[in-house]
Protein backbone atom coordinates (compact mmCIF):
# COMPACT_ATOMS: atom_id res chain seq x y z
CA UNK A 1 0.00 0.00 0.00
CA UNK A 2 1.06 3.54 -0.78
CA UNK A 3 4.45 2.64 -2.13
CA UNK A 4 4.13 5.59 -4.48
CA UNK A 5 4.60 9.02 -2.97
CA UNK A 6 6.17 12.45 -3.16
CA UNK A 7 8.62 13.62 -0.56
CA UNK A 8 8.09 17.31 0.12
CA UNK A 9 11.57 18.84 0.12
CA UNK A 10 10.23 22.39 0.07
CA UNK A 11 6.54 23.07 0.71
CA UNK A 12 6.16 26.39 -1.09
CA UNK A 13 4.30 29.43 0.15
CA UNK A 14 0.71 28.23 0.23
CA UNK A 15 0.36 24.72 -1.13
CA UNK A 16 -2.94 22.94 -0.50
CA UNK A 17 -5.07 20.12 -1.86
CA UNK A 18 -8.14 21.30 -3.75
CA UNK A 19 -11.05 20.06 -5.81
CA UNK A 20 -14.42 21.61 -6.67
CA UNK A 21 -15.08 22.49 -3.01
CA UNK A 22 -17.93 21.64 -0.65
CA UNK A 23 -21.53 22.68 -1.03
CA UNK A 24 -24.40 23.58 1.27
CA UNK A 25 -22.41 24.36 4.43
CA UNK A 26 -22.36 28.16 4.34
CA UNK A 27 -25.09 28.23 7.00
CA UNK A 28 -22.75 26.65 9.54
CA UNK A 29 -19.84 28.87 8.61
CA UNK A 30 -18.02 26.70 6.07
CA UNK A 31 -17.48 28.32 2.65
CA UNK A 32 -17.03 26.49 -0.68
CA UNK A 33 -13.24 26.62 -0.79
CA UNK A 34 -12.09 24.61 -3.83
CA UNK A 35 -9.57 25.47 -6.54
CA UNK A 36 -9.29 29.25 -6.96
CA UNK A 37 -8.86 29.15 -10.74
CA UNK A 38 -11.48 26.65 -11.83
CA UNK A 39 -10.47 26.55 -15.49
CA UNK A 40 -6.84 25.67 -14.80
CA UNK A 41 -7.98 23.10 -12.24
CA UNK A 42 -10.21 21.33 -14.78
CA UNK A 43 -7.54 21.39 -17.50
CA UNK A 44 -4.93 19.91 -15.11
CA UNK A 45 -7.18 16.94 -14.39
CA UNK A 46 -8.02 16.40 -18.04
CA UNK A 47 -4.33 16.51 -19.04
CA UNK A 48 -3.60 13.95 -16.35
CA UNK A 49 -6.29 11.66 -17.75
CA UNK A 50 -8.44 12.02 -14.62
CA UNK A 51 -12.09 12.64 -13.93
CA UNK A 52 -12.53 16.42 -13.84
CA UNK A 53 -13.36 16.52 -10.12
CA UNK A 54 -10.23 14.77 -8.78
CA UNK A 55 -8.07 16.29 -6.02
CA UNK A 56 -5.04 18.27 -7.23
CA UNK A 57 -2.24 20.22 -5.61
CA UNK A 58 -2.71 24.00 -5.72
CA UNK A 59 0.23 26.30 -5.12
CA UNK A 60 0.68 30.06 -4.98
CA UNK A 61 3.69 32.19 -6.01
CA UNK A 62 6.52 29.81 -5.14
CA UNK A 63 5.39 26.18 -5.41
CA UNK A 64 6.77 23.03 -3.84
CA UNK A 65 9.93 21.02 -4.58
CA UNK A 66 8.85 17.39 -4.70
CA UNK A 67 10.87 14.19 -5.02
CA UNK A 68 8.99 11.28 -6.53
CA UNK A 69 9.35 7.72 -5.25
CA UNK A 70 7.50 4.91 -6.99
CA UNK A 71 6.34 3.44 -10.28
CA UNK A 72 6.15 5.54 -13.44
CA UNK A 73 3.42 8.16 -13.26
CA UNK A 74 2.13 10.99 -15.45
CA UNK A 75 1.63 14.48 -14.09
CA UNK A 76 0.45 17.78 -15.55
CA UNK A 77 0.99 21.37 -14.45
CA UNK A 78 -1.29 24.24 -15.46
CA UNK A 79 -1.19 27.99 -14.98
CA UNK A 80 1.59 30.43 -15.77
CA UNK A 81 4.24 28.32 -14.06
CA UNK A 82 8.01 28.16 -14.26
CA UNK A 83 9.17 24.70 -13.21
CA UNK A 84 12.09 22.32 -13.66
CA UNK A 85 12.15 18.55 -13.97
CA UNK A 86 15.29 17.06 -12.41
CA UNK A 87 16.07 13.65 -13.90
CA UNK A 88 19.31 12.08 -12.66
CA UNK A 89 21.68 15.01 -13.17
CA UNK A 90 19.73 16.66 -15.95
CA UNK A 91 17.63 19.74 -15.41
CA UNK A 92 14.85 20.08 -17.94
CA UNK A 93 12.70 23.21 -18.23
CA UNK A 94 9.10 22.13 -17.83
CA UNK A 95 6.19 23.03 -20.06
CA UNK A 96 2.75 23.72 -18.72
CA UNK A 97 -0.30 22.27 -20.43
CA UNK A 98 1.36 19.00 -21.38
CA UNK A 99 1.64 15.87 -19.32
CA UNK A 100 5.03 14.38 -18.52
CA UNK A 101 6.15 11.09 -17.05
CA UNK A 102 7.97 10.87 -13.73
CA UNK A 103 10.19 7.97 -12.71
CA UNK A 104 11.50 6.93 -9.33
CA UNK A 105 13.92 9.57 -8.00
CA UNK A 106 12.80 12.41 -10.31
CA UNK A 107 12.23 15.82 -8.80
CA UNK A 108 9.76 18.54 -9.74
CA UNK A 109 10.84 22.03 -8.70
CA UNK A 110 8.03 24.55 -9.05
CA UNK A 111 9.95 27.78 -8.94
CA UNK A 112 7.32 30.41 -9.52
CA UNK A 113 3.88 31.24 -10.86
CA UNK A 114 5.51 34.12 -12.75
CA UNK A 115 3.09 37.03 -13.10
CA UNK A 116 0.11 35.09 -11.78
CA UNK A 117 -0.85 33.72 -8.36
CA UNK A 118 -2.13 30.13 -8.59
CA UNK A 119 -0.95 27.02 -10.41
CA UNK A 120 -2.05 23.38 -10.35
CA UNK A 121 -0.33 20.02 -10.32
CA UNK A 122 -2.43 16.97 -11.13
CA UNK A 123 -1.12 13.42 -10.93
CA UNK A 124 -2.55 10.79 -13.22
CA UNK A 125 -4.42 8.72 -10.65
CA UNK A 126 -5.59 9.35 -7.12
CA UNK A 127 -3.96 11.25 -4.30
CA UNK A 128 -4.50 9.59 -0.93
CA UNK A 129 -6.24 12.49 0.79
CA UNK A 130 -8.98 12.86 3.35
CA UNK A 131 -12.43 13.95 2.19
CA UNK A 132 -14.76 15.91 4.43
CA UNK A 133 -18.27 16.63 3.25
CA UNK A 134 -17.44 15.02 -0.10
CA UNK A 135 -14.50 17.34 -0.77
CA UNK A 136 -10.77 17.19 -0.10
CA UNK A 137 -10.37 20.97 -0.31
CA UNK A 138 -8.10 22.20 2.44
CA UNK A 139 -9.64 25.04 4.44
CA UNK A 140 -6.78 26.20 6.65
CA UNK A 141 -9.01 28.56 8.63
CA UNK A 142 -11.32 25.82 9.95
CA UNK A 143 -8.73 23.04 9.61
CA UNK A 144 -11.02 21.07 7.35
CA UNK A 145 -10.14 18.77 4.47
CA UNK A 146 -6.97 17.09 3.24
CA UNK A 147 -3.73 17.23 5.23
CA UNK A 148 -5.75 17.83 8.43
CA UNK A 149 -6.83 21.16 7.04
CA UNK A 150 -3.30 22.53 6.94
CA UNK A 151 -1.11 23.73 4.15
CA UNK A 152 1.70 21.47 2.99
CA UNK A 153 4.85 21.40 5.13
CA UNK A 154 8.41 20.49 4.29
CA UNK A 155 9.51 16.92 5.06
CA UNK A 156 6.05 15.45 4.86
CA UNK A 157 4.95 12.95 2.23
CA UNK A 158 2.11 13.04 -0.29
CA UNK A 159 0.84 9.52 -0.83
CA UNK A 160 -0.69 8.26 -4.03
CA UNK A 161 -3.34 5.57 -3.65
CA UNK A 162 -3.78 4.70 -7.33
CA UNK A 163 -1.72 5.26 -10.48
CA UNK A 164 -3.28 5.43 -13.90
CA UNK A 165 -1.19 2.97 -15.92
CA UNK A 166 -1.96 4.59 -19.24
CA UNK A 167 1.12 6.76 -19.80
CA UNK A 168 0.03 8.36 -23.07
CA UNK A 169 0.97 12.01 -22.95
CA UNK A 170 -1.58 14.75 -23.51
CA UNK A 171 -1.20 18.35 -24.59
CA UNK A 172 -3.19 21.55 -24.98
CA UNK A 173 -2.30 24.75 -26.79
CA UNK A 174 -3.32 27.37 -24.29
CA UNK A 175 -1.94 30.64 -23.01
CA UNK A 176 -3.29 32.36 -19.93
CA UNK A 177 -4.33 35.91 -20.60
CA UNK A 178 -4.25 38.55 -17.92
CA UNK A 179 -7.03 41.10 -17.60
CA UNK A 180 -7.27 44.35 -15.71
CA UNK A 181 -10.95 45.00 -16.29
CA UNK A 182 -13.11 43.04 -13.91
CA UNK A 183 -16.83 43.12 -14.57
CA UNK A 184 -19.21 43.55 -11.67
CA UNK A 185 -22.91 43.76 -10.93
CA UNK A 186 -23.94 46.58 -8.59
CA UNK A 187 -24.27 45.46 -4.97
CA UNK A 188 -27.20 45.50 -2.58
CA UNK A 189 -25.76 48.53 -0.73
CA UNK A 190 -24.61 50.46 -3.81
CA UNK A 191 -26.55 53.53 -2.68
CA UNK A 192 -24.65 53.69 0.62
CA UNK A 193 -21.88 55.43 -1.30
CA UNK A 194 -21.63 59.04 -2.42
CA UNK A 195 -21.93 60.07 -6.08
CA UNK A 196 -18.16 60.62 -6.11
CA UNK A 197 -17.58 57.27 -4.40
CA UNK A 198 -19.59 55.44 -7.06
CA UNK A 199 -17.66 57.25 -9.79
CA UNK A 200 -14.37 56.32 -8.18
CA UNK A 201 -15.45 52.69 -8.00
CA UNK A 202 -16.19 52.43 -11.72
CA UNK A 203 -13.68 54.89 -13.15
CA UNK A 204 -10.49 54.81 -11.09
CA UNK A 205 -7.83 52.14 -10.91
CA UNK A 206 -7.24 50.11 -7.77
CA UNK A 207 -4.11 48.23 -6.80
CA UNK A 208 -4.18 44.69 -5.43
CA UNK A 209 -2.71 44.76 -1.90
CA UNK A 210 -0.18 42.34 -0.44
CA UNK A 211 -2.80 41.45 2.18
CA UNK A 212 -4.57 39.11 -0.23
CA UNK A 213 -4.98 35.38 0.14
CA UNK A 214 -7.48 32.57 -0.48
CA UNK A 215 -9.96 34.34 1.82
CA UNK A 216 -10.01 37.73 0.25
CA UNK A 217 -8.36 40.29 -1.99
CA UNK A 218 -7.77 43.72 -0.50
CA UNK A 219 -7.53 46.70 -2.81
CA UNK A 220 -5.99 50.11 -2.40
CA UNK A 221 -6.96 53.26 -4.18
CA UNK A 222 -8.95 56.44 -3.80
CA UNK A 223 -11.16 56.17 -0.73
CA UNK A 224 -14.80 55.36 -1.51
CA UNK A 225 -16.95 57.61 0.62
CA UNK A 226 -19.89 56.10 2.49
CA UNK A 227 -22.80 58.49 3.15
CA UNK A 228 -25.24 56.15 4.93
CA UNK A 229 -23.56 53.75 7.36
CA UNK A 230 -20.19 52.03 7.33
CA UNK A 231 -21.75 48.95 8.93
CA UNK A 232 -24.79 46.87 8.03
CA UNK A 233 -26.48 44.20 10.13
CA UNK A 234 -24.28 41.15 9.59
CA UNK A 235 -25.53 39.06 6.69
CA UNK A 236 -24.37 36.30 4.35
CA UNK A 237 -21.40 36.58 2.03
CA UNK A 238 -20.57 34.72 -1.16
CA UNK A 239 -17.42 34.66 -3.23
CA UNK A 240 -16.99 37.65 -5.50
CA UNK A 241 -18.81 40.07 -3.18
CA UNK A 242 -17.00 43.41 -2.85
CA UNK A 243 -17.37 44.96 0.61
CA UNK A 244 -16.21 48.45 1.50
CA UNK A 245 -15.38 48.94 5.20
CA UNK A 246 -15.02 52.30 6.92
CA UNK A 247 -11.53 52.94 5.54
CA UNK A 248 -13.01 53.16 2.03
CA UNK A 249 -10.82 50.44 0.49
CA UNK A 250 -12.69 47.55 -1.20
CA UNK A 251 -12.22 43.91 -0.16
CA UNK A 252 -13.27 41.13 -2.54
CA UNK A 253 -14.43 37.86 -0.96
CA UNK A 254 -12.57 34.85 -2.38
CA UNK A 255 -13.13 31.08 -2.05
CA UNK A 256 -12.24 30.69 1.67
CA UNK A 257 -14.20 33.80 2.75
CA UNK A 258 -15.93 34.25 6.11
CA UNK A 259 -19.59 33.34 5.58
CA UNK A 260 -21.03 36.39 7.36
CA UNK A 261 -19.96 40.00 7.21
CA UNK A 262 -21.13 43.42 8.26
CA UNK A 263 -19.69 45.81 5.70
CA UNK A 264 -21.76 47.36 2.87
CA UNK A 265 -21.67 45.50 -0.44
CA UNK A 266 -20.83 47.81 -3.35
CA UNK A 267 -20.78 45.10 -6.00
CA UNK A 268 -20.20 41.47 -6.94
CA UNK A 269 -17.68 40.18 -9.47
CA UNK A 270 -19.42 38.22 -12.23
CA UNK A 271 -18.86 34.46 -12.29
CA UNK A 272 -17.23 34.60 -15.73
CA UNK A 273 -14.38 36.81 -14.44
CA UNK A 274 -13.59 35.02 -11.17
CA UNK A 275 -10.75 32.82 -12.52
CA UNK A 276 -9.00 35.85 -13.99
CA UNK A 277 -9.55 37.95 -10.87
CA UNK A 278 -7.83 35.51 -8.50
CA UNK A 279 -4.73 35.44 -10.71
CA UNK A 280 -4.01 39.16 -10.21
CA UNK A 281 -0.82 39.52 -8.19
CA UNK A 282 -0.24 42.12 -5.47
CA UNK A 283 0.65 45.39 -7.17
CA UNK A 284 -1.53 44.67 -10.21
CA UNK A 285 -3.95 47.29 -11.45
CA UNK A 286 -7.63 46.49 -11.44
CA UNK A 287 -10.55 48.42 -12.90
CA UNK A 288 -14.23 47.65 -12.40
CA UNK A 289 -16.73 47.76 -15.21
CA UNK A 290 -20.46 47.60 -14.61
CA UNK A 291 -22.56 44.98 -16.38
CA UNK A 292 -26.19 43.98 -15.90
CA UNK A 293 -27.45 40.56 -14.88
CA UNK A 294 -28.44 39.49 -18.40
CA UNK A 295 -24.96 40.28 -19.76
CA UNK A 296 -23.32 38.49 -16.83
CA UNK A 297 -25.39 35.39 -17.57
CA UNK A 298 -24.41 35.47 -21.25
CA UNK A 299 -20.76 35.99 -20.37
CA UNK A 300 -20.90 32.99 -18.07
CA UNK A 301 -22.34 30.83 -20.85
CA UNK A 302 -19.43 31.89 -23.07
CA UNK A 303 -16.93 31.20 -20.30
CA UNK A 304 -18.40 27.76 -19.71
CA UNK A 305 -18.46 26.96 -23.43
CA UNK A 306 -14.80 27.89 -23.69
CA UNK A 307 -14.04 25.57 -20.76
CA UNK A 308 -15.84 22.74 -22.51
CA UNK A 309 -14.10 23.55 -25.76
CA UNK A 310 -10.65 23.50 -24.13
CA UNK A 311 -11.40 20.25 -22.32
CA UNK A 312 -12.63 18.63 -25.54
CA UNK A 313 -9.37 19.54 -27.30
CA UNK A 314 -7.44 17.31 -24.90
CA UNK A 315 -7.57 13.80 -26.29
CA UNK B 1 -43.17 36.97 3.97
CA UNK B 2 -40.08 37.92 1.96
CA UNK B 3 -40.26 41.67 1.38
CA UNK B 4 -38.04 41.68 -1.68
CA UNK B 5 -35.87 39.32 -3.70
CA UNK B 6 -33.00 40.83 -5.67
CA UNK B 7 -29.87 39.38 -7.24
CA UNK B 8 -26.52 39.31 -5.46
CA UNK B 9 -24.17 39.01 -8.39
CA UNK B 10 -25.24 36.57 -11.09
CA UNK B 11 -25.46 33.37 -9.04
CA UNK B 12 -27.35 34.22 -5.84
CA UNK B 13 -30.73 35.46 -4.63
CA UNK B 14 -30.78 38.08 -1.89
CA UNK B 15 -33.99 37.60 0.08
CA UNK B 16 -34.79 40.58 2.28
CA UNK B 17 -37.13 40.08 5.26
CA UNK B 18 -36.98 43.70 6.45
CA UNK B 19 -34.70 45.92 8.47
CA UNK B 20 -35.58 44.75 11.98
CA UNK B 21 -33.38 42.40 13.95
CA UNK B 22 -35.71 40.46 16.20
CA UNK B 23 -36.80 36.92 16.89
CA UNK B 24 -39.96 37.23 14.83
CA UNK B 25 -38.18 38.30 11.63
CA UNK B 26 -35.38 35.81 12.18
CA UNK B 27 -37.89 32.98 12.68
CA UNK B 28 -39.28 33.76 9.22
CA UNK B 29 -35.77 33.59 7.77
CA UNK B 30 -35.14 30.23 9.44
CA UNK B 31 -38.47 28.82 8.26
CA UNK B 32 -37.64 29.76 4.65
CA UNK B 33 -34.14 28.38 5.06
CA UNK B 34 -35.42 25.03 6.31
CA UNK B 35 -38.19 24.83 3.72
CA UNK B 36 -35.77 25.50 0.83
CA UNK B 37 -33.27 23.05 2.32
CA UNK B 38 -35.91 20.31 2.29
CA UNK B 39 -36.96 21.08 -1.27
CA UNK B 40 -33.65 20.13 -2.95
CA UNK B 41 -34.12 22.71 -5.70
CA UNK B 42 -32.02 22.11 -8.83
CA UNK B 43 -28.71 23.96 -8.75
CA UNK B 44 -29.06 25.44 -5.25
CA UNK B 45 -25.65 24.94 -3.65
CA UNK B 46 -25.64 27.14 -0.56
CA UNK B 47 -28.07 28.85 1.79
CA UNK B 48 -26.87 31.59 4.11
CA UNK B 49 -29.47 32.75 6.63
CA UNK B 50 -28.73 35.73 8.87
CA UNK B 51 -30.75 38.01 11.19
CA UNK B 52 -33.10 39.32 8.52
CA UNK B 53 -31.72 38.15 5.17
CA UNK B 54 -31.36 34.86 3.36
CA UNK B 55 -28.92 34.34 0.52
CA UNK B 56 -29.64 31.47 -1.87
CA UNK B 57 -26.61 30.60 -4.00
CA UNK B 58 -26.90 28.48 -7.09
CA UNK B 59 -24.86 26.89 -9.84
CA UNK B 60 -25.22 29.11 -12.89
CA UNK B 61 -24.85 26.06 -15.12
CA UNK B 62 -28.00 24.56 -13.68
CA UNK B 63 -30.36 27.41 -12.82
CA UNK B 64 -30.76 31.17 -13.17
CA UNK B 65 -31.98 34.13 -11.15
CA UNK B 66 -35.32 34.58 -12.88
CA UNK B 67 -36.59 31.04 -12.64
CA UNK B 68 -35.22 30.45 -9.13
CA UNK B 69 -36.83 33.68 -7.92
CA UNK B 70 -40.18 32.47 -9.22
CA UNK B 71 -39.71 29.12 -7.52
CA UNK B 72 -38.85 30.68 -4.17
CA UNK B 73 -41.76 33.12 -4.40
CA UNK B 74 -44.19 30.27 -5.00
CA UNK B 75 -42.68 27.98 -2.41
CA UNK B 76 -45.06 26.59 0.18
CA UNK B 77 -43.82 27.54 3.59
CA UNK B 78 -45.96 25.08 5.49
CA UNK B 79 -47.50 26.35 8.69
CA UNK B 80 -46.76 22.98 10.20
CA UNK B 81 -43.09 23.59 9.41
CA UNK B 82 -42.17 23.95 13.05
CA UNK B 83 -38.63 24.72 13.96
CA UNK B 84 -36.94 21.84 15.64
CA UNK B 85 -35.19 23.83 18.32
CA UNK B 86 -33.06 22.40 21.07
CA UNK B 87 -32.33 23.67 24.54
CA UNK B 88 -28.61 23.64 25.20
CA UNK B 89 -26.65 24.53 28.32
CA UNK B 90 -23.11 25.84 27.82
CA UNK B 91 -20.70 25.77 30.79
CA UNK B 92 -18.63 28.94 31.06
CA UNK B 93 -15.77 29.75 33.41
CA UNK B 94 -15.26 33.41 34.31
CA UNK B 95 -11.93 33.06 36.06
CA UNK B 96 -9.76 36.13 35.50
CA UNK B 97 -7.66 34.18 32.97
CA UNK B 98 -10.77 33.85 30.80
CA UNK B 99 -12.93 36.90 31.55
CA UNK B 100 -10.62 39.10 29.52
CA UNK B 101 -12.85 42.16 29.28
CA UNK B 102 -14.71 42.08 32.59
CA UNK B 103 -13.10 45.35 33.72
CA UNK B 104 -14.11 47.06 30.52
CA UNK B 105 -17.66 45.69 30.88
CA UNK B 106 -17.86 47.00 34.46
CA UNK B 107 -16.67 50.43 33.35
CA UNK B 108 -18.82 50.73 30.24
CA UNK B 109 -21.97 49.32 31.82
CA UNK B 110 -21.35 51.02 35.17
CA UNK B 111 -22.37 47.92 37.09
CA UNK B 112 -20.47 45.61 39.38
CA UNK B 113 -18.99 42.47 37.82
CA UNK B 114 -21.14 40.12 39.87
CA UNK B 115 -24.24 41.82 38.49
CA UNK B 116 -22.81 41.55 34.96
CA UNK B 117 -22.36 37.81 35.51
CA UNK B 118 -25.75 37.40 37.11
CA UNK B 119 -27.53 39.10 34.22
CA UNK B 120 -25.60 37.00 31.73
CA UNK B 121 -26.14 33.64 33.43
CA UNK B 122 -29.85 34.07 34.08
CA UNK B 123 -30.70 34.89 30.47
CA UNK B 124 -32.22 32.58 27.84
CA UNK B 125 -30.56 33.23 24.49
CA UNK B 126 -31.96 32.57 21.03
CA UNK B 127 -29.61 31.48 18.23
CA UNK B 128 -30.14 33.80 15.25
CA UNK B 129 -27.49 32.37 12.95
CA UNK B 130 -24.17 30.56 12.79
CA UNK B 131 -21.17 31.47 10.73
CA UNK B 132 -18.40 33.95 10.04
CA UNK B 133 -16.08 31.19 11.25
CA UNK B 134 -17.24 27.57 11.27
CA UNK B 135 -19.88 26.94 13.92
CA UNK B 136 -19.83 30.38 15.59
CA UNK B 137 -23.32 31.06 17.00
CA UNK B 138 -24.83 34.57 17.15
CA UNK B 139 -27.08 34.65 20.22
CA UNK B 140 -29.53 37.27 21.44
CA UNK B 141 -30.82 39.34 23.01
CA UNK B 142 -28.91 40.84 25.90
CA UNK B 143 -30.81 43.22 28.20
CA UNK B 144 -30.44 46.90 27.32
CA UNK B 145 -28.35 47.38 30.46
CA UNK B 146 -25.79 44.86 29.14
CA UNK B 147 -25.09 46.32 25.71
CA UNK B 148 -21.59 47.52 24.81
CA UNK B 149 -19.81 48.23 21.56
CA UNK B 150 -16.95 46.23 20.11
CA UNK B 151 -13.41 46.86 21.31
CA UNK B 152 -11.89 49.93 19.64
CA UNK B 153 -8.93 47.80 18.60
CA UNK B 154 -9.87 44.19 17.91
CA UNK B 155 -7.67 41.41 19.33
CA UNK B 156 -5.41 39.70 16.84
CA UNK B 157 -6.11 36.41 18.59
CA UNK B 158 -9.19 35.61 20.62
CA UNK B 159 -8.69 32.22 22.36
CA UNK B 160 -10.84 29.28 21.28
CA UNK B 161 -13.91 28.84 23.48
CA UNK B 162 -14.14 32.54 24.36
CA UNK B 163 -17.64 33.88 24.94
CA UNK B 164 -18.03 37.43 23.69
CA UNK B 165 -20.60 40.22 23.97
CA UNK B 166 -21.37 43.05 21.55
CA UNK B 167 -24.50 45.16 21.48
CA UNK B 168 -27.52 42.85 21.91
CA UNK B 169 -25.58 39.69 21.03
CA UNK B 170 -23.35 37.01 22.53
CA UNK B 171 -21.15 34.65 20.52
CA UNK B 172 -18.69 31.82 21.06
CA UNK B 173 -15.33 31.66 19.28
CA UNK B 174 -15.17 28.11 17.92
CA UNK B 175 -11.57 28.62 16.81
CA UNK B 176 -8.78 30.96 17.77
CA UNK B 177 -9.54 33.94 15.57
CA UNK B 178 -9.13 37.70 15.32
CA UNK B 179 -12.08 39.49 16.87
CA UNK B 180 -13.41 42.53 18.67
CA UNK B 181 -16.10 41.22 21.00
CA UNK B 182 -15.94 41.79 24.78
CA UNK B 183 -14.85 38.50 26.30
CA UNK B 184 -16.75 37.52 29.44
CA UNK B 185 -15.55 33.92 29.87
CA UNK B 186 -14.54 30.68 28.20
CA UNK B 187 -16.27 27.35 27.64
CA UNK B 188 -14.46 24.00 27.70
CA UNK B 189 -17.23 22.50 25.54
CA UNK B 190 -16.60 21.81 21.85
CA UNK B 191 -19.03 24.00 19.91
CA UNK B 192 -17.81 22.86 16.51
CA UNK B 193 -16.42 19.41 15.74
CA UNK B 194 -15.36 18.93 12.13
CA UNK B 195 -14.92 15.19 12.63
CA UNK B 196 -18.70 14.91 12.80
CA UNK B 197 -19.99 15.15 9.27
CA UNK B 198 -23.62 14.86 10.31
CA UNK B 199 -23.89 17.47 13.02
CA UNK B 200 -20.63 19.38 13.43
CA UNK B 201 -22.43 22.32 15.04
CA UNK B 202 -23.56 22.04 18.62
CA UNK B 203 -25.76 25.12 18.25
CA UNK B 204 -28.06 25.77 15.30
CA UNK B 205 -30.36 28.66 14.34
CA UNK B 206 -33.53 28.58 16.43
CA UNK B 207 -31.93 26.83 19.42
CA UNK B 208 -32.34 28.18 22.96
CA UNK B 209 -29.10 28.59 24.89
CA UNK B 210 -28.37 29.19 28.55
CA UNK B 211 -24.94 29.58 30.09
CA UNK B 212 -24.00 27.88 33.34
CA UNK B 213 -21.18 29.27 35.45
CA UNK B 214 -18.46 26.78 36.39
CA UNK B 215 -15.34 27.06 38.53
CA UNK B 216 -11.81 26.89 37.19
CA UNK B 217 -11.52 23.45 38.74
CA UNK B 218 -14.62 22.25 36.89
CA UNK B 219 -13.26 23.85 33.72
CA UNK B 220 -9.96 22.04 33.96
CA UNK B 221 -11.57 18.69 34.74
CA UNK B 222 -14.29 19.12 32.15
CA UNK B 223 -15.22 15.92 30.37
CA UNK B 224 -17.80 15.96 27.54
Amino acid sequence: MNKNYFEVIRAGINTTFQDLGRKNLNHIGIPFSGAMDNRNYLIANKLAGNELNFPVIEFAYQGPLLKYCGNKINIAITGDVNFILKKNKDKINGNCYQSLTLEDGDEIDIISTNKSVYGYLAISGKLDVKFQWLSCSTNTKANIGANNGRKLESNQKIYISKINENLNNKKLNYINTKIENIRVIKGTNFDYFSKEGKDIFFKKEFIVSKLSDRMGMRLEGTKIDNIVNTNIKSEGLIKGVIQVPADGNPIIMLSDHGTIGGYPKIGTVISADYDKLVQLTPGSKIKFKEVDLASAETLFKLYDLENQNLISQIL
Amino acid sequence: MIKNISNLGDAALYCDFGQEVNKETNTKVIRYFKSIQKKNIIGVNNLTPSYNKLIVSFDLKKNNFKSLKKEIENLDILNSETLSSEKIVIPVCCDEDFSLDIKRLEEKLKIDREIVYEKFFTKDFFCYMTGFIAGMPFLGDLDKAMRVKRLETPRVKVPKGSVGLTEQFANIYTFESPGGWNIIGNTPKDIFDSSKEIKPNLINPGDIITFKRISKDQYQNYNE
